[in-house]
């Protein structure tokens, strides 16, 4: 048995402690924003948050996670001032990393308010977009990084 | 307005609940077609006092608008441009509505392809007039209901915002309200399209309709399609091309705790397992002895050996004047050779497919660009009639051409007919990488003249490379000819009195297949590169030359010039710097980049990228711009990034640690300059891509004084 605390709920589980968490989450827990990509943790498009950092689940087994607070794409609520900078700036292509990408804009913006083009870089160097959206996220960064210092300007956009 | 006659191919029947049912009869359908007697899917479901004039679109009561998109959304904006064609002749409120992929189905043939695939940028261009037509003919029912609502006559009512107006009065009623009424009447013989100024959404934008599922995890993608009772599939294949399982032994993978099924399949092995852990386990327990391809692929050295002998066989595709004797009597020759190496489409979502094989029929929820092939290839492999067949398609996590191809629904389909219980077959990455479609690796011999004044007479270039069309369908390419392997070659947009374009098919045994711009990504770069060493031995700029050479090309010259002008061409830059240029024109649509790199070392960093397009009327302008920075990254990593080499019969690369794709790090600013344009819509996805290479390469050039000859450029490469 395997406790996990994803997006706020506290979920007991009949899985092996190296089950890996991608898996859970997407096969026992049906949340399938996290996807697989690459497996490596090569591409970031498994992409969930530990404790508010960044972690690749397709290689972390959930019993190094356990009791821990996880939080997936589907936690962040739809309104979160980072998705919301992402459809203004209508970043997402075909959308298969995104929920990646969105959740490394989400831990630094946590840790950075204010980052700079080589802090954006470097926390998006491990998330792989062959759409090619690079330009659309530093913009939608910057503008995430906006609303969440003046929240008002969120609600108008 | 603009007059339209309408189409022969509306027709009417009633259906339930009262509303207004359709079938549809596209040209170039023969009337033998057995799929085509069927009611179209959506119809089927129609609910009561609904609006639902033909295939393309639905109005419900609550005035929501409900889009049918024909072609797949693989990241190009179809969601939104496409129902943005219906929405704007309708005068729909675009917050209310919504669209959906439409079903496998012969009414949903892309008039440009006259069938239901999409590919080759021809989405927008294909669908441009059918689709308004289908929102205009919504249009007239609806304005009509509610000139007759409000007791006016219809020519003093329009349609806007979804409401029907009285214009003199400004009096409204909701399409919603007007939806059985509308549904009652005769359909129009003929529907107006709107003129140019009258347009509300095309050509300025709407917002995309499918951002918001994508950033907040809803997004259904073909990995996430969830079934009751199903099971995962994971299939071991031959690491080499070509190989069928000779014998297999699944005694230990069957001891994986969670494997219920193994399935062989004639080019691999099945687990059917709970999950995705348990599947791989599984196969990683499978002993499978292969029966060696017949006719393996070479190693990565003697596959060039055999393109480059092949240069010498070639057939002619073009041949203007005589360039042979033009070259004899050229004051000056130059020649070159180009290498360009296989290439993956690694789309971030590797291959899946979920397959439910149950007592009335089939349902498939394949991420594909080709649902009628789907359709029909899964009633092939199940022995059903093609109507018990229902093809979903999901998001694509990428396409590219990749899923032009159906290999994994084959696999899916016949897993599912083995276990009968719904089952999602999902590929590993390293599945994906070493049983790709590759774009094909190709050599280019390429010969010049130039006359005393410097001015290029002759024009030769040869290429050799496999050919996608005679792996897919071998009786099409006659004689060794195959067009799609010279495009971008053939049509070198350039003034030069001698040209000859000369191709040799080359079978390597390696799986080829429709990489994004397909035959440009490589002809261009060959031919784009090439003239910048003409330029360079002439003594002139690259620009110029070009802008002088486009006689009777104006769109490409437009371009050409404004990449020019807003790319800083001929300004000066520091030390290690360098600019190239190149344009090409392809799917209709006129593309040109200026590149900015620096040579660091033994690296090139590319630090901007100016991209100037005419596409024709475009539909949605801030797709264009994505489309073209996406093409822009694609291009770059190609450029700049890894390559598919042969190794042991198959390829070397497995992962993103050894086939690495353009990271945040390395992108340069890019700038899109859109062309406004009168001329019919052209295509977006792909014409980006071709010149981005070329122009990166002819940068390095200009940076260093070395050509490059070979890619992905790598400033230790022997010229």
């Amino acid at each position: 048995m395997v406790d996990l605390l994803v997006n706020g709920r506290r979920h007991t589980l009949d899985v092996s402690a190296d089950a890996n968490l991608l898996w859970v989450l997407r096969e026992r827990l049906q949340l399938n924003g996290a996807k697989y990509g690459c497996g490596i943790a090569a591409c970031g498009a498994c992409t969930v948050l530990l404790e508010g950092e960044p972690i690749r689940a397709c290689v972390t087994p959930v019993g190094a996670v356990e009791g821990r607070r996880i939080v997936t794409i589907e936690g962040l609520g739809g309104d979160h001032p980072v998705q919301l900078a992402w459809v203004a700036e209508e970043v997402p292509q075909c959308g298969f990393c995104q929920a990646g990408q969105v959740l490394a804009a989400v831990a630094l913006l946590e840790k950075n308010p204010r980052p700079g083009e080589r802090e954006i870089n470097h926390a998006f160097r491990g998330h792989l977009c062959r759409c090619g959206t690079y330009p659309r996220i530093r913009r939608a960064v910057r503008r995430a990084a906006e609303w969440m210092v003046e929240p008002s300007r969120a609600a108008r956009k | 307005m603009l007059r339209v006659n309408r189409r022969t191919f509306l027709k009417t029947s009633a259906g339930a609940g009262g509303a207004l049912v359709l079938g549809l009869v596209l040209p170039g359908c023969g009337r033998g077609n057995e799929a085509m007697a069927e009611p179209v899917p959506l119809l089927r479901d129609l609910p009561g006092d609904a609006l639902a004039p033909n295939a393309f679109l639905r109005v419900d009561t609550d005035g929501s608008v409900l889009v049918m998109i024909p072609s797949a959304e693989m990241g190009q904006g179809v969601f939104t441009s496409l129902a943005m064609l219906v929405a704007e002749e309708m005068g729909a409120d675009w917050t209310r509505v919504r669209a959906e992929h439409a079903p496998a189905h012969p009414a949903y043939a892309n008039p440009a392809r006259n069938t239901q695939a999409t590919g080759g940028s021809a989405s927008v261009r294909g669908f441009f007039t059918s689709l308004r037509e289908a929102g205009a003919t919504a249009r007239d029912l609806l304005v009509r209901a509610g000139a007759a609502r409000l007791q006016v006559p219809m020519a003093e009512c329009r349609a806007e915002k979804g409401a029907v107006v009285h214009v003199n009065s400004d009096r409204r009623v909701p399409f919603g309200v007007l939806t059985a009424d509308a549904a009652r009447l005769s359909l129009p013989t003929q529907v107006l399209l709107k003129s140019p100024d009258e347009l509300q959404l095309l050509g300025r934008g709407a917002p995309r309709l499918d951002s918001p599922p994508k950033v907040s995890g809803r997004a259904l993608f073909g990995q996430d399609v969830q079934l009751p009772g199903m099971l995962i599939a994971s299939v071991e294949r031959s690491s080499r091309f070509g190989e069928s399982v000779l014998r297999f032994d699944a005694q230990a993978a069957r001891q994986i705790p969670g494997v219920r099924h193994i399935v062989p399949l004639e080019h691999g092995v099945a687990v059917v397992a709970d999950g995705f852990e348990a599947a791989l386990a599984g196969r990683a327990r499978l002993r499978i002895d292969w029966q060696p391809a017949r006719r393996p692929a070479p190693d990565e050295h003697t596959a060039w050996k055999r393109l480059h002998a092949a240069l010498d066989t070639t057939v002619s595709m073009r041949n203007d004047g005589n360039t042979a004797a033009a070259l004899t009597r050229s004051a000056k020759t130059i020649s070159a050779a180009y290498e360009i190496p296989f290439q993956a489409h690694a789309c971030m979502e590797p291959p899946a497919c979920t397959v439910h094989l149950h007592d009335d029929g089939c349902e498939l929820w394949a991420p594909t660009q080709v649902p009628e092939q789907v359709r029909r290839l899964a009633a092939e492999i199940t022995g059903l009639p093609v109507q018990r067949i229902r093809v979903h398609t999901p998001f694509l996590g990428g396409g590219f051409g990749r899923r032009l191809e159906h290999d994994f629904v084959s696999e899916a389909v016949h897993i599912a007919k083995a276990v009968r219980v719904p089952v999602k077959l999902l590929w590993t990455r390293e599945d994906d990488l070493q049983h790709d479609f590759y774009r094909p690796a190709s050599v280019h011999r390429m010969s010049a003249g130039l006359d005393a004044r410097g001015a290029p007479v002759a024009w030769r270039h040869h290429i050799a490379s496999p050919s996608i069309v005679a792996r897919r369908n071998p009786t099409a390419v006659k004689d060794g000819r195959d067009k799609s392997s010279v495009e971008g070659a053939v049509t070198l947009p350039y003034a030069i009195p001698n040209v000859e374009v000369g191709y040799a098919m080359v079978d390597l045994g390696v799986p080829v297949g429709f990489w994004r711009s397909v035959g440009h990504s490589q002809n261009v770069f060959a031919a784009e590169c090439f003239l910048d060493e003409l330029a360079a031995a002439a003594g002139r700029d690259p620009y110029t030359l070009r802008h002088e050479l486009l006689v009777g090309k104006p769109r490409l010259r437009r371009v050409l010039d404004l990449a020019a002008s807003r790319g800083d061409w001929g300004t000066p830059l520091p030390e290690q710097h360098g600019r190239g240029i190149a344009a090409a024109e392809s799917f209709h649509s006129y593309v040109a980049q200026v590149a900015e790199v620096v040579v660091e070392g033994d690296t090139v960093r590319v630090l901007r990228v100016v991209c100037a397009v005419d596409c024709g009327f475009i539909v949605n302008p801030d797709t264009v711009i994505a489309q073209m920075e996406g093409s822009v990254v694609w291009g770059l990593t190609a450029a700049l990034k890894g390559a598919i080499r042969l190794q042991n019969g198959g390829i070397a690369q497995r992962n993103f640690h050894d086939y690495p794709l353009l990271a945040m790090d390395e992108m340069p600013d890019v700038e899109v300059h859109l062309v406004q344009s009168a001329d019919p819509p052209g295509g977006v996805g792909e014409p980006g891509v071709p010149p981005l290479a070329p122009a990166v390469a002819n940068a390095v050039f200009a940076a260093t004084g070395r050509p490059v000859r070979r890619l992905p450029i790598r400033l230790g490469d022997a010229t």
